[in-house]
């Protein structure tokens, strides 16, 4: 062992700069203390505010039992760290090592960490956007000011796009007996994430809660009054939802355009990375001090094909963000790869969903315990012959067993009777997944790459 | 070595400490021997079948009944149906969410914690108890306190009037014998004491129920009678199924579970300190007894309902098979140091209290029991030191504890 390898300088005395203070910012600035990086840290934000937690954002927050300003992340440990909170990064300087931030400020580093995730996809015509009563939601600020609108008790809430943040926020007005309209480009909730067997289910949830869910259809515009409040939305069908609340819930869109001319592998679908987090160059060549962490990431998925897979889960937030962590203070074989299998979770009209792997890769779908008519189910997703991923509805006590079953790459449909299969769960449905040239919201899972061994790249709609 | 090792483990002789022959199996991960179960010991492999939807726990899917326990639940004599930990869904799942509205989220989130007051009342009544009347240099924790702490918990959990709750720990306490089979005893008597004692408390409960149904009052056994959730309401039967299932199960494990803990305690006098300035260290404390020393050793009752391969075994369908919990609790290929009481260890999810649909469905308030227990045992036993190292335990190898665990102290501080 060499005494003192610039590895060893760099934890000791090194500069690390995380841009994005977030759930994986966070959390991989604790990493890299807990395995001993004594240099300067820098978290740098474009929020006033410290880490803080979002999927209460859309539950429990949206329902006034908890406040926005109260979900600061707890803390694994101290950080030790200098924050630029409240500052976007503007810019970033590969050569020189530098990230500009927008009040002119340049903060050097040795190794970036680059965690700016994602925001809400905001309604296109920048003037209706602006209307009193128009809200996304992704942040706090978003959390905090629709709280209190609902609280006021706006006469009707139109959500426009029915993905989870969507649903979600219908479930949560409902609770407070708003009444709320959805319109849904797709043919049901969810089903950009999990297709049309279960966006079913998911419409039937929404429809006896007394959710006014309008599918297949497009707002084509929103209307105000002389005073700037949002007052009605038109859609393509020829109607008009009268709503004075409107929720623009239309997916998220990357933070990179900061990183724009910066040389990085960088775009609208993310940031490209090895599966040891770090990121590419434009040219495909993998740097040695860029990492990327967190839903902004984009990495290969050895069990998904080497799919580059952005994922916006809590739970890959953390674990990127420890694994990027680990190898930014480990070289060669000490570096380890980021093989999360994706997995997130839901909570709306009293339904706990869950899910792992990538459902949206698979095209038919087995329910192998208990029933859609109960909406108390385990539906497993196949692709070519083997179990790609699994879906639950207020079941998901049995979902480590079905990650495993993912893991192991097991044949689909699976061949055996389990405690609770329905005389429904016998036979693979097809899962329908609505046709990728057409526009949904966003599932939370992105594919965006493709295997090595491919030839050539081919488009194929699920459906002709 | 692997000779007979299941009847070495069943043997009464193995009981203070199984944890050796358990690392003897851990050996063969998934162990069958003759005509005896499946035996599985191992930590991922116990966590996956805890798991897998294949597995069921309904005993009418067993083809062959394995007697090597050598004894039945007792539920039969009774007529009752099976509670749901011995369901499979959905009806394991409809009986399960019943029971549950009244007593945790999202429904009821205040039913444990508000109960917390009550149990620290309950403790000190019983700590007092002893200084008043007993002898602080020969104290029987179990008889003094580990075991009439659960049982009246249970008794107001359920709603059984106070003045009722004297009767219903004689029941319990027969109940709880015919758990745990003293070789000494006659057979036939103790059935038939068992099935009086079930008898009279399922009289008991069917005529409280009944009354709670024409006047609820607000404790789990109104809410079981009367609840009317999405699922309907329970049968008379099903409450009384249930409410039997909540009373052995919510304390036969729980009095072992402070007895280990005390017991554990008294061996590492140095976290025993650290308790007695710092009551919060009960949490990780009670966390790391649960792999440590759980309660509830084995997971006796699953069978597959197809072949399943695991180990390089092909566990058959209708087999028998037990899940060593506490094995998989040491296991040095999940914890580090397994055999060493930590509770400061960062990791630990441990087995001891199931996993899975049927995991335990009282351990909120078992881990409230435990934590206010060993802490107020711990500020208020000045000098406590173990009088026997092993204490006799109890002859059960499921639910294994010390039948008695007698302590002296110098003196009981004021509460």
């Amino acid at each position: 062992m060499s005494g003192d390898s610039a590895l060893e300088r760099l934890k000791r005395e090194g500069r690390i700069v995380v841009v994005g203070a977030s759930l994986a910012g966070l959390r991989a600035a604790e990493t890299m203390r807990e395995k001993g990086f004594a240099g300067s840290l820098t978290m740098i934000g474009d929020e006033p505010y410290e880490p803080y937690d979002r999927p209460p954002l859309s539950k429990q927050v949206l329902l006034g039992k908890a406040t926005a300003d109260r979900t600061a992340l707890p803390r694994r440990r101290d950080i030790d760290a200098k924050w630029r909170l409240g500052v976007p990064a503007t810019g970033l300087d590969m050569t020189a090592r530098r990230v500009k931030l927008a009040d002119g400020d340049e903060v050097e580093y040795d190794r970036l960490l680059i965690a700016t995730g994602v925001r809400a996809r905001p309604w296109p015509n920048e003037e209706e956007a602006a209307l009193e009563g128009v809200f996304t939601l992704r942040t706090r600020d978003d959390g905090a000011a629709l709280e209190r609108r609902l609280a006021a008790g706006p006469r009707r809430v139109l959500v426009i796009g029915a993905g989870f943040t969507g649903s979600e926020i219908a479930s949560a007005c409902r609770e407070r007996d708003l009444p709320v309209t959805v319109a849904e480009r797709g043919a049901g909730p969810l089903v950009g994430a999990l297709g049309g067997v279960i966006g079913e289910v998911a419409a039937g949830m929404h429809r006896d809660n007394g959710v006014d869910l309008r599918t297949g259809v497009m707002v084509t515009g929103l209307e105000g009054d002389s005073s700037g409040q949002v007052r009605a939305a038109h859609l393509s069908d020829g109607s008009l939802v009268e709503a004075d609340v409107v929720i623009v819930s239309l997916g998220a869109q990357r933070n990179t355009d900061w990183l724009a001319g910066s040389g990085l592998g960088a775009g609208p679908r993310g940031i490209a990375c090895d599966a040891g987090c770090r990121a590419f160059n434009i040219w495909g060549i993998v740097t040695d001090d860029v990492f990327v962490a967190g839903d902004v990431a984009r990495s290969p998925h050895a069990l998904f094909g080497y799919q580059f897979l952005s994922l916006e889960h809590w739970g890959n937030a953390v674990a990127q963000a420890e694994t990027a962590a680990h190898n930014m203070l480990s070289e060669g074989v000490d570096r380890r790869p980021h093989v999360w299998i994706p997995a997130f979770w839901s909570s709306q009209f009293g339904v706990n969903i869950k899910s792992v792997g990538v459902p949206s890769m698979g095209n038919e779908i087995l329910i192998t315990q208990g029933s859609r008519d109960e909406r108390r189910f385990v539906g497993v997703y196949g692709y070519q012959g083997r179990v790609i991923g699994a879906v639950t509805f207020d079941q998901c006590r049995w979902l480590d067993f079905y990650e495993q079953q993912i893991e192991h790459t097991a044949p689909f449909p699976l061949p055996f009777t389990t405690v609770d299969r329905r005389s429904e769960g016998n036979k693979p449905l097809d899962a329908d997944f609505p046709d990728p040239s057409v526009p949904t919201h966003g599932p939370t899972i992105t594919l965006s790459g493709y295997s090595p061994a491919d030839r050539q790249m081919t488009f194929t709609p699920a459906h002709n | 070595m692997t000779e007979g090792i299941l009847r070495q483990i069943l043997d009464y002789s193995s009981r203070a400490n199984p944890y050796p022959l358990y690392e003897e199996l851990r050996k063969t991960p998934v162990f069958h021997d003759g005509d005896g179960p499946y035996v599985v010991s191992t930590y991922h492999e116990i966590k996956s079948l805890l798991h897998d939807p294949r597995i069921s726990s309904d005993s009418r899917n067993l083809a062959t009944v394995g007697d090597l326990l050598g004894e039945g639940d007792g539920e039969e004599a009774t007529a009752l149906p099976p509670s749901f930990l011995k369901l499979d869904p959905p009806d394991h799942d409809r009986l399960r969410r019943m029971t549950n509205r009244p007593f945790g989220p999202p429904h009821s989130p205040h039913r444990v914690h508000d109960m917390r007051g009550e149990l620290g009342g309950i403790v000190t009544g019983l700590i007092d108890t002893i200084s008043e009347q007993g002898d602080p240099g020969r104290i029987d924790l179990v008889e003094e306190f580990s075991y009439p702490f659960p049982v009246t918990v249970i008794c107001r959990l359920l709603g059984v009037p106070s003045e009722d709750e004297s009767r219903f720990h004689v029941w319990a306490d027969t109940l709880a014998a015919s758990l745990d089979p003293d070789p000494d005893a006659d057979p036939a008597e103790r059935v038939k004491k068992t099935q009086d004692a079930r008898m009279e408390l399922g009289m008991y409960l069917a005529g409280l129920i009944e009354e709670r149904r024409k006047n609820p009052t607000g404790d789990m056994l109104s809410e079981l009678a009367t609840g009317q959730g999405p699922d309907g309401a329970m049968s008379t039967m099903e409450v009384l199924s249930t409410s039997a299932l909540l009373l052995i199960a919510g304390h036969e494990t729980t009095v072992n579970l402070i007895t280990n803990g005390m017991l554990t305690l008294l061996r590492h006098p140095e976290v025993l300190d650290r308790l007695r300035t710092d009551p919060a260290l009960s949490v990780p404390i009670v966390e790391e007894l649960l792999r440590y020393e759980p309660p509830v050793q084995l997971v006796p009752q699953r069978t597959p309902l197809a072949d399943i391969e695991m180990g390089g075994v092909t566990i058959p369908k209708g087999a028998s098979l037990w899940l060593i919990l506490a094995s998989g609790n040491r296991d040095p290929q999940r914890f580090k140091d397994p055999d060493r009481f930590d509770p400061d260890r960062p990791d630990v999810q441990h087995l001891g209290l199931g996993s899975g649909i049927h995991s335990c469905f009282g351990a909120p308030l078992a881990r409230l029991e435990a934590a206010l227990a060993l802490s107020e045992l711990a500020r208020r036993l000045e000098n406590p030191r173990l009088l026997e190292d092993p204490p006799p335990y109890r002859q059960n190898a499921v639910l294994r504890g010390p039948r008695h665990l007698p302590i002296a102290c110098d003196s009981i501080l004021p509460a």
